[in-house]
């Protein structure tokens, strides 16, 4: 018998179902389901089940038209709540103490008798950049992660998908991509790679190109520290860090908005295409472990994020300090480009210096409050930071922030454009130049377009 | 079936975690299993790594690997996206399917959940169709309990014609008498007779004249009746493969031993 070819057994196979019933495929998976239940019913007995009762009346309560949303919005607003007045003091505490080892080494280094610029570079460049890093990221980092872990773990997050589905199906895009959305509030670039749960091409591009819109980890501490200090002082003490967690929530829910609407935008031009259907399963409620929790989310989550952090903070903050001493005529090289980038950034509301800082930040967006902070305050200029009131003593009263600065700073960091892990990791999962190009600009010219906007309506009054 | 649920005979033998160090493997064992049934947990007590887990379906969206040591065989642990089935042309479902049809598993541990049995069970039909060396880890039997459901693991077994082992991967119950069954089935010591969903004599008929048309067409096939059964369902994927020369391609590249244990597929998967 000869070697049969692939034409062969495909004719053959053609031939041989037409033979079967016109309903061959309805009936395979037919006899497979009654084979699966015949079996089932056999080897399981159910006995009462006053637990799945329980279940079900906490899915009907949360995933209500009614209280759906509102109790959503409440828990995550807690967690902020949480997160915000649980790392005000230790992020202070911390910045005391490391801006004071800082300070011990610049004495140890110049009893050595090192040069200046030895000093200046490790110590007020280098070492400030972590310490500042540490001070500001740490405390929010290590309360943050392990709350959203409890709710992931919970079985919490298919919940929220059910709550949201409606409105991202008006928006043409898929419901799970409330998922991806979600996951996008830990680590943009882990939320983009979650879009694999989604089949359809053109919506996972659509998830993929709107999921920097969610605040993720590295920038929820810019919005925490602007959010304390410009929303949270216009309170009295007591109330400032719900009024802060309250600014914070509002900004997710306007990223939550910018979500939708740049779907509805993207499935209604380039991409579009009607939402597909999909069933999402909810899985039952776990008693979450508590020291997997903690170790994930402190040991995977915190320290790794952390180190990228620090990484990217020891670099940047030699870059500062490079260009803060390097000086051409009468000022500094970062004078100078703060200066020519102070046009465009007075148009949208903010300064030379925020931007600077932006451009500096693009490898990790958690470094762009330590770089502003750096340049705002010179070199050896002060270094003593006992609480978000000098902070904004320094912003205020030296800088001239306003509340339009504070604003607009957090607007621009909930649309800019995504840190380069995200862009590299949009790249890798679309394999386009395309895409990624429109992934990095389109929120960035947004962030651009609706801080400008924001600034002359602002000024206007 | 009692004789692979021994839970003495394994007190001798130590599971080693060996994370992603993947030298001198002796044999693969594939990790298959429905959305948010826990594979990734059990893959992480296995392996000592930290595929992130969590209650939501569609979290490993790739094809992790890891390693451990067992009775002093080690094993390649892969663990599979989960899928619901392995007919549709989802990409998950499609990394998982060639994976069992093409990656030589020497065995398969299919997890179901123990409070929805039924749903998991038409996974575990489709994989047996695919192979034999299966063993099916019955986990979440403590959230079973407690929602009063009663699961006869032997029945189970009985029924499906492989070994089934009931586990709690969170805590880590049942898992050497999990690996003591998967070690009898890559060995071949305890031999498996997979229920097949049969169908019509009709069908019967045409499986048995394909199944060696295929075998010649592409020697080493290790899986022609499902090949068989999914070309008489006219699987457009399964067409395509066979005559775009992927189907023999895909064989003979599995069939070289070093593709199998390649270090570079570690952790990332192929994705």
């Amino acid at each position: 018998m000869s070697t049969p070819t692939a034409t062969n057994v495909l004719t053959r196979a053609a031939e041989l179902r037409s033979t079967l019933q016109s309903q061959f495929r309805d009936e395979t998976v037919k006899s497979l389901y009654a084979e699966a239940e015949r079996i089932a019913r056999r080897a399981s007995q159910e006995s009462g089940s006053r637990r799945y009762d329980f279940d079900q009346k906490i899915d009907r309560l949360v995933t209500s038209p009614v209280f759906g949303l509102p109790i959503m919005a409440f828990m995550l607003a807690t967690v902020f709540w949480l997160t915000i007045a649980g790392a005000n003091v230790p992020s202070a505490m911390l910045a005391t103490g490391l801006f004071w080892i800082g300070d011990q080494g610049i004495l140890l280094f110049e009893s050595l008798g090192l040069p200046w610029w030895v000093t200046g570079f490790v110590w007020d460049g280098v070492y400030r950049g972590l310490a500042w890093v540490i001070a500001v990221m740490l405390p929010p980092m290590a309360i943050f992660f392990p709350l959203f872990t409890m709710l992931e773990d919970l079985g919490y997050l298919p919940r929220v998908a059910f709550n949201l589905d409606f409105l991202f199906r008006r928006a043409g895009a898929h419901g799970k991509q409330a998922l991806t959305m979600a996951m996008g509030f830990g680590c943009n670039a882990a939320g983009v790679i979650a879009t694999r749960v989604i089949d359809s091409p053109r919506e996972r591009l659509v998830a993929i190109l709107t999921n920097n819109f969610v605040p993720c980890n590295g920038r929820f501490p810019t919005l925490i520290m602007v959010a304390t200090i410009f929303v949270g002082a216009t309170v009295p003490p007591a109330l400032a860090s719900l009024a802060a967690a309250a600014a914070v929530m509002g900004v997710v829910i306007i990223g939550v908005m910018f979500t939708l609407a740049v779907s509805w935008g993207l499935s209604h031009t380039v991409l579009k295409g009607e939402a597909s259907a999909f069933t999402l399963e909810l899985p039952p409620y776990r008693r979450p472990g508590v020291l997997r929790i903690l170790y994930t989310s402190l040991i995977d989550r915190t320290f790794f994020v952390l180190m990228r952090a620090l990484w990217t903070a020891a670099p940047a903050g030699a870059v500062i300090w490079i260009l803060a001493n390097i000086t051409v005529g009468d000022a500094s090289l970062a004078r100078h480009i703060a200066n020519s980038l102070n046009p465009l950034g007075h148009a949208i509301g903010l300064d030379g210096v925020v931007l600077l800082a932006y451009i500096i930040a693009i490898p990790a967006n958690e470094i762009v409050v330590p770089t502003m902070m750096m340049m705002y305050m010179g070199v050896g200029m002060m270094t003593e930071v006992e609480s978000m009131d000098t902070i904004r003593g320094i912003l205020v009263d030296q800088h001239g922030w306003t509340l339009l600065t504070a604003i607009n700073l957090m607007l621009f960091s909930l649309l800019h454009n995504p840190c380069a892990t995200t862009i590299i990791t949009i790249y890798k999962e679309t394999l386009s130049v395309k895409w990624t190009t429109i992934g990095t600009l389109l929120p960035l010219g947004l962030a651009f377009l609706v801080t400008f906007l924001v600034a002359q309506i602002w000024r206007l009054f | 079936m009692s004789e692979h649920n021994c839970g003495s005979c394994v007190a001798h033998a130590e599971l080693a975690r060996m994370g992603v160090s993947l030298d001198r493997i002796d044999r693969v064992v594939a990790l298959a299993g429905n959305p948010n049934t826990g594979k990734s947990t059990l893959f992480n007590a296995l392996t000592g790594l930290k595929q992130h887990t969590g209650n939501w379906p569609g979290k490993t969206v790739t094809r992790a690997e890891g390693a451990f040591e067992f009775s002093h065989i080690r094993y390649k642990l892969v663990d599979l996206p989960g899928t619901y089935s392995l007919l549709s042309a989802s990409h998950d479902e499609q990394i998982a399917r060639d994976f069992l049809l093409f990656g030589h598993p020497d065995a398969t541990i299919v997890v179901i959940d123990a409070t929805a049995i039924e749903r998991n069970l038409n996974l575990v039909l489709q994989v047996l169709e695919i192979t034999d060396r299966v063993v099916v880890a019955v986990n979440l039997m403590d959230e079973a309990k407690r929602k009063g459901i009663d699961v006869d693991v032997r029945t189970l077994s009985r029924d499906l014609g492989v070994p089934a082992v009931g586990i709690v991967a969170r805590t880590g119950e049942g898992i050497h008498a999990l690996l003591a069954t998967v070690d009898g089935v890559a060995s071949g010591a305890t031999a498996t007779k997979p229920l097949r969903v049969t169908g019509t004599p009709e069908f019967q008929r045409a499986i048995a004249e394909l199944v060696p048309m295929i075998e010649a067409m592409a020697p080493g096939v290790p899986n022609a009746r499902w090949i068989a059964i999914r070309l008489l369902d006219g699987d457009a994927e399964v067409e395509a493969a066979l005559t775009s020369g992927r189907l023999v391609e895909l064989t003979a590249a599995q069939q070289q031993t070093a593709e199998r244990f390649s270090r570079k597929m570690a952790v990332q998967g192929t994705q």
